[in-house]
């Protein structure tokens, strides 16, 4: 999985510093998340970070279409 | 188009030349010396220096407009919005909207990157000469955007050396960055402060996101709080200049934030502004929402009488929005959108800007002559009342403004004791322009300066005329681009005198509704000794 931004964003780009990734960037009307770079997090921190900042609930979701990060062993 | 090395290396050089000597002459006129018109004195202390400030103090403050009272009415200032992101979530606000701290609800601007910022300020300052403050208020949180905010800084003080840099802030990353503030020559920082004690915090912040974690409730609150007192401790150990906001949400800190004021106070603060919290549904806040209701004109009033005596008093300040451009209470923004200015021509010339506000200066002292000879007229007279006044002007201290083109009125309390007594600002542009009729705009400035026994103007029609009578305000234009003080009190006195001889019957005026954007209560919190 990865996560990614719903329509709700309001182009606040908090997420976009915080991403430990870089995989987070402006696009046409809303932020993107890049899912070949998103790790949710893993490896760098307990939560999503995006998620954590995000001041509008509900925004940076799971994105269920892709299977679950599996850290390098 | 960019801003190039060059641009910036020649406006920088040219810059260095005159701007020790102007300061030096500025600070020579705003000394207490006998003023040539006439034989009246420029008084020093309450008129000139700004109420009771310590004069190293005032020195800093007394060209910032958004500092000194005096100076709004002659300097202007400019926001720009490089600064998106925030850390923390505040009941009053809307994230699709700018900083609701820093902002009146509900306002959008437009963001710019640190390049684009940096030439806007020189476009701006370039057209409007007495611009000499650069804020960074938002729309986020200027400090959750450090590397946007200092490079602006950085490009804006090689550029524009003379222009002072202020920036606002929630205060929850604050300490980590005093350092960088201090290097830019950062002279004046903002901090909203709400509470002290996380038990009220929890009501007015859901969350914080700090160091890698979201925190809520009063975990969240202490944390903010202890990081806000800190980041105030260190800017005062190194002398930068820290002003308070605090927003006034009755039932929730209106009585707290009495405590607040001594926090903040002990710790080195040098202002306390106090903001009426603005909230209605269609904001789209928790407060909105939860109908939260914000105070009444006269709440604000008596909260600020309380703490004076103790406190000095500012009050001009005005909500302005994160691309503020201008003079206080007006917005120029609209004609430096990003289009334009990557457009624009500029050419920074310093020695313009300074001849500018030389001229600024003559003006000032001229005010502060009428100031001074204003008191002499009551000389001798005696009396309880107390009326509040409404004023339409378009600044340097005189009554200049139609009444139907003003965006806000000015209001001054009247007495014997302390003369004209500026207390704040009222509001009524966004409700005089589209979708309302002419009497409805009408309805709205009445409802917005029904305190007030009058109300100044330079020139006014019948009709309005009337119905401001009939709502007992009379409208008085005989005073028209005369000094605002001296033709108060002129006014007073014969008010006054009517009363005396029966003429005159002398009735207390009600409450006036707050509308968005609109008033602040400054309470100077004094730095201690
Ligand atoms: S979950 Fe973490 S890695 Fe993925 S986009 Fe959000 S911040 Fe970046
Ligand atoms: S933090 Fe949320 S609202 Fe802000 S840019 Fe990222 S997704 Fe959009
Ligand atoms: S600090 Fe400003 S931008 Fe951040 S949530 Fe509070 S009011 Fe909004």
């Amino acid at each position: 999985m990865t996560l990614k931004i719903a329509v709700s964003c309001v182009n606040c780009s908090a997420c976009e510093a915080e991403c430990p990734n870089e995989a987070i960037s402006a696009a046409e009307g809303i932020y993107v998340i890049d899912p070949t770079k998103c790790t949710e997090c893993i490896g760098f921190h307990d939560d999503p970070q995006c998620a954590l900042i995000c001041p509008v609930e509900e925004t940076c979701i799971v994105d269920e279409s892709y299977p679950r990060y599996q850290p390098a062993a | 188009m960019d801003l190039s090395e060059h641009e910036v290396a020649a406006a920088a050089a040219k810059a260095g030349a005159t701007a020790e000597e102007i300061m030096q002459k500025m600070a020579e006129h705003k000394g207490c010396e006998t003023n040539s018109d006439g034989g009246k004195k420029a008084s020093c202390g309450t008129a000139a220096g700004e109420n009771d400030l310590a004069p190293e103090i005032w020195e800093k403050v007394k060209n910032h407009p958004c500092y000194s009272e005096e100076a709004h009415h002659h300097y202007a200032r400019m926001h720009v919005a490089v600064a998106p992101a925030c850390n923390i979530q505040c009941n009053y606000c809307n994230r699709k909207y700018d900083c609701a701290n820093e902002s009146r609800p509900g306002v959008v601007s437009e963001r710019l990157t640190p390049e684009q910022a940096a030439k806007k300020v020189l476009a701006v300052a370039s057209t409007i000469p007495q611009m000499t403050v650069l804020g960074i208020a938002g729309p986020g949180d200027p400090l959750a955007n450090p590397e946007k905010t200092f490079k602006t800084f950085d490009l804006i003080a090689k550029t524009a050396p003379d222009i002072k840099l202020c920036l606002s802030t929630n205060g929850l990353t604050l300490p980590d960055h005093v350092d960088t503030i201090a290097k830019y020559n950062v002279d004046h920082v903002t901090i909203t402060v709400n509470m002290v004690d996380a038990d009220v915090g929890a009501k007015i912040y859901p969350w914080i996101f700090y160091k890698h974690k979201r925190y809520t409730g009063r975990e969240a609150a202490q944390i903010l709080t202890d990081r806000q007192m800190q980041g105030l401790e260190m800017l005062t150990a190194r002398g930068i200049l820290s002003k308070i906001n605090s927003v006034m949400i009755p039932g929730v800190n209106d009585q707290h934030l009495v405590e607040v004021n001594r926090a903040v106070k002990s710790r080195g603060a040098f202002l306390h502004n106090i903001m009426p919290l603005i909230s209605a549904a269609e904001h789209g806040t928790v407060f909105g929402l939860t109908g939260q209701r914000g105070p009444t004109a006269q709440e604000l009033k008596r909260l600020q009488d309380s703490c004076e005596g103790e406190m000095n008093m500012m009050r001009h300040c005005r909500q302005c929005r994160a691309d503020a451009v201008g003079l206080l209470g007006e917005d120029r923004s609209a004609e430096f959108t990003t289009e334009k200015i990557m457009e624009m021509d500029v050419n920074y010339d310093l020695a313009t800007r300074q001849a500018y506000q030389a001229k600024v200066e003559e003006e000032r002292l001229a005010v502060s002559g009428a100031k001074a000879s204003e008191l002499q007229i009551l000389a001798g007279v005696e009396s309880d009342i107390k009326i509040l006044i409404a004023v339409a002007t378009k600044g340097s201290g005189r009554i200049n403004e139609h009444f139907g083109h003003a965006a806000e009125f000015q209001i001054y309390e009247l007495s014997t004791g302390k003369g004209a007594h500026f207390i704040g600002h009222r509001r009524v542009d966004l409700y005089c322009q589209g979708g309302y009729g002419e009497e409805d705009a009408l309805e709205t400035v009445i409802r917005a300066i029904k305190d007030c026994h009058a109300v100044f103007v330079a020139k006014i029609g019948g009709c309005p005329k009337k119905d401001l009578l009939a709502a007992g305000i009379e409208a008085v234009d005989e005073f028209a681009h005369e000094f605002i003080e001296k033709s108060a009190i002129t006014y007073f006195k014969r008010y006054l005198e009517g009363v005396k001889d029966g003429s005159i019957v002398h009735v207390e005026k009600g409450d006036a509704e707050i509308r968005p954007g609109e008033v602040a209560v400054d309470v100077a919190a004094v730095a201690a000794e």
